[in-house]
């Protein structure tokens, strides 16, 4: 039975069976994924309403656990409106525009040693450059939507994303000149050792600040969420998104959050690798490096996300502009320069 | 110094950890969340919900239409029309209150020279059809009658304070 399964697929031309294999890759990425994005809605609505002395849902299924299917489901057969004179294909495009590149981006992350879609060397170029399409979305979405509020709140947007992108950049910039190279499983590789020796988030502790804060502005989480600002331009881009178009709206915000957190994992608290050398303490599998190390430290930095929407309040637009510019853009410099130095000479026990 | 030291804390996020350590705190705090149909926060004697029409002891109506509550009443709700009963005493052929109009302000109640309107601590009602939320007396008997040892309860606890 199963010989005669291998000697089927062989028989398949190469093409087909790497397209096969391509995609059913790509079903295990994203269908996990999205079960991810789905929880993490779950378990912000938790999260929050915990620190807020509330129980947060607990009402569909155990515990509440059903209720992102319910919401889903909800969503789902909710009507689409579209707004007069919408510009209607740039409408429906939109949505699809901020979700397909927090997908596209997966491709590159090393889950484990090896697990990875696609080993390109410029993996961290290709995830710079896809994160900023995907704010090409937002901007879609505010100006089709033919409303003002949808519109300032793109702008708004916009300038954010495109004043924070300079910050998370120049914070890479350190991660590259320490892990030298751009291929993410290398950096991964390049923190095998102790969590706080050979991991890169304690010699690069400022660049691991202003990158995890320039994800939350780059996600237009809060405090940073003035695309959004409820109590100013209601739900800001997606105002006049319902139904389905909302809720793909709302997979690709989560989707982007989780992306950013996972790349925090993997640049700077060493990926898939556990936080001793790998077989010290043993063969037991959750000790030693693996996927499991990876979910871990992704899940701690979406927690911290959903801890700083629940703390801060939104940050004003200058303020925020403020910050980007004038704080985050200098310390990167003044970092990447120091952290060029000690690369290039060898200094420190973090930089032979 | 003041300002050196401010530049310090605010390049260390002090302030924005000591937020978080706040919301962190609150993380595990008890929460004070009631479940509400299977918990319940404990009402007042006082509390002042669905109406009803009590009778004495011997199962006499209380209610003499002397139209007091109808008067009263600030949201109109109440609508009353009386008539003699063979045995002399005047009794009200029609009560009705409508639930949309009242206010549940608790004037009829207050104005009630025999203690036959009473508002109870029942607040879980509802009404399925337009036309519903019109009681009419026989609906406030019936309250009162299946009620009558809860609004008792509630009065006596109520009474050293009025």
């Amino acid at each position: 039975m199963v010989e005669t399964a291998i000697t089927l697929w062989e028989a398949l031309p190469f093409e087909l069976r790497t397209l096969v294999t391509i995609t059913a890759k790509i079903l295990l990425i994203v269908g996990p994924l999205m079960l991810a994005v789905a929880y993490l809605t779950y378990a912000e609505r938790r999260v929050i309403g915990y620190m807020q002395t509330r129980r947060g849902p607990n009402r569909v299924g155990w515990r509440g656990l059903l209720q992102p299917i319910a919401d889903g489901l909800k969503l789902l057969t909710k009507e689409v409106i579209l707004p007069t004179n919408a510009n209607r294909f740039l409408f429906l495009l939109a949505p699809v525009l901020s979700l397909g590149p927090s997908l596209a981006a997966w491709s590159v992350v090393p889950f484990a040693e090896g697990w990875i879609l696609a080993d390109i060397d410029a993996a961290l170029l290709f995830v710079l450059a896809l994160t900023s399409v995907g704010v090409y979305g937002v901007i879609i979405a505010g100006w089709a939507s033919n409303s003002k509020y949808a519109f300032l709140g793109a702008l708004r947007s916009a300038a954010q994303m495109v004043s924070y992108e300079i910050a998370m950049g120049f914070a890479l910039v350190g991660v590259v000149m320490v892990g030298g190279s751009l291929n993410l499983g290398v950096i991964t590789q390049g923190q095998e050792g102790w969590f706080f020796w050979n991991w890169y988030w304690l010699p690069l502790l400022p660049l691991f600040v202003v990158y995890f804060i320039s994800g939350v502005a780059e996600t237009n989480r809060l405090p940073f969420d003035i695309a959004e600002g409820e109590s100013e331009i209601v739900a800001g881009f997606h105002v006049e998104y319902s139904g389905m178009a909302f809720a793909i709206f709302f997979l690709a915000e989560y989707a982007n959050m989780i992306l950013i957190a996972a790349l925090a994992a993997i640049m700077f608290l060493g990926g898939w690798q556990a936080p001793w050398p790998d077989g010290m303490l043993g063969d037991f599998v959750l000790l030693n490096d693996g996927l499991h190390w990876l979910l871990l430290k992704t899940a701690a930095m979406a927690l911290l996300y959903l801890w700083f929407r629940a703390t801060f309040p939104r940050y004003r637009y200058d303020q925020i502009m403020r910050l980007g510019w004038k704080i985050f853009i200098p310390v990167t410099i003044v970092s990447i320069a120091y952290i060029g130095v000690m690369a290039w000479y060898g200094w420190g026990p973090w930089f032979a | 110094m003041t300002a050196i030291s401010q530049f310090f804390k605010s390049f260390l996020l002090w302030e924005l950890f000591k937020g978080m350590r706040l919301t962190g705190r609150h993380f595990f705090s008890r929460k004070t969340t009631i479940a509400y149909p299977e918990e319940k926060t404990p009402k007042s004697p006082r509390f002042r919900g669905l109406h009803a029409l009590r009778r004495y002891p011997n199962g006499e109506e209380r209610c003499i239409a002397c139209k007091l509550c109808e008067a009263v009443c600030p949201a109109l709700a109440i609508t009353i029309e009386s008539e003699q009963r063979e045995d002399g005493t005047r009794r009200t052929t029609r009560y009705d209150i409508d639930l949309f109009k009242c206010i549940y302000c608790g004037l009829c109640e207050e104005s009630c020279p025999v203690d036959s309107i009473v508002e109870m601590d029942v607040h879980e009602y509802h009404f399925e059809q337009r036309g519903e939320q019109i009681i009419t007396k026989q609906e406030l008997l019936a309250l009162g009658d299946k009620y009558e040892e809860q609004i008792a309860r509630a009065r006596a606890l109520d009474a050293p304070y009025r």
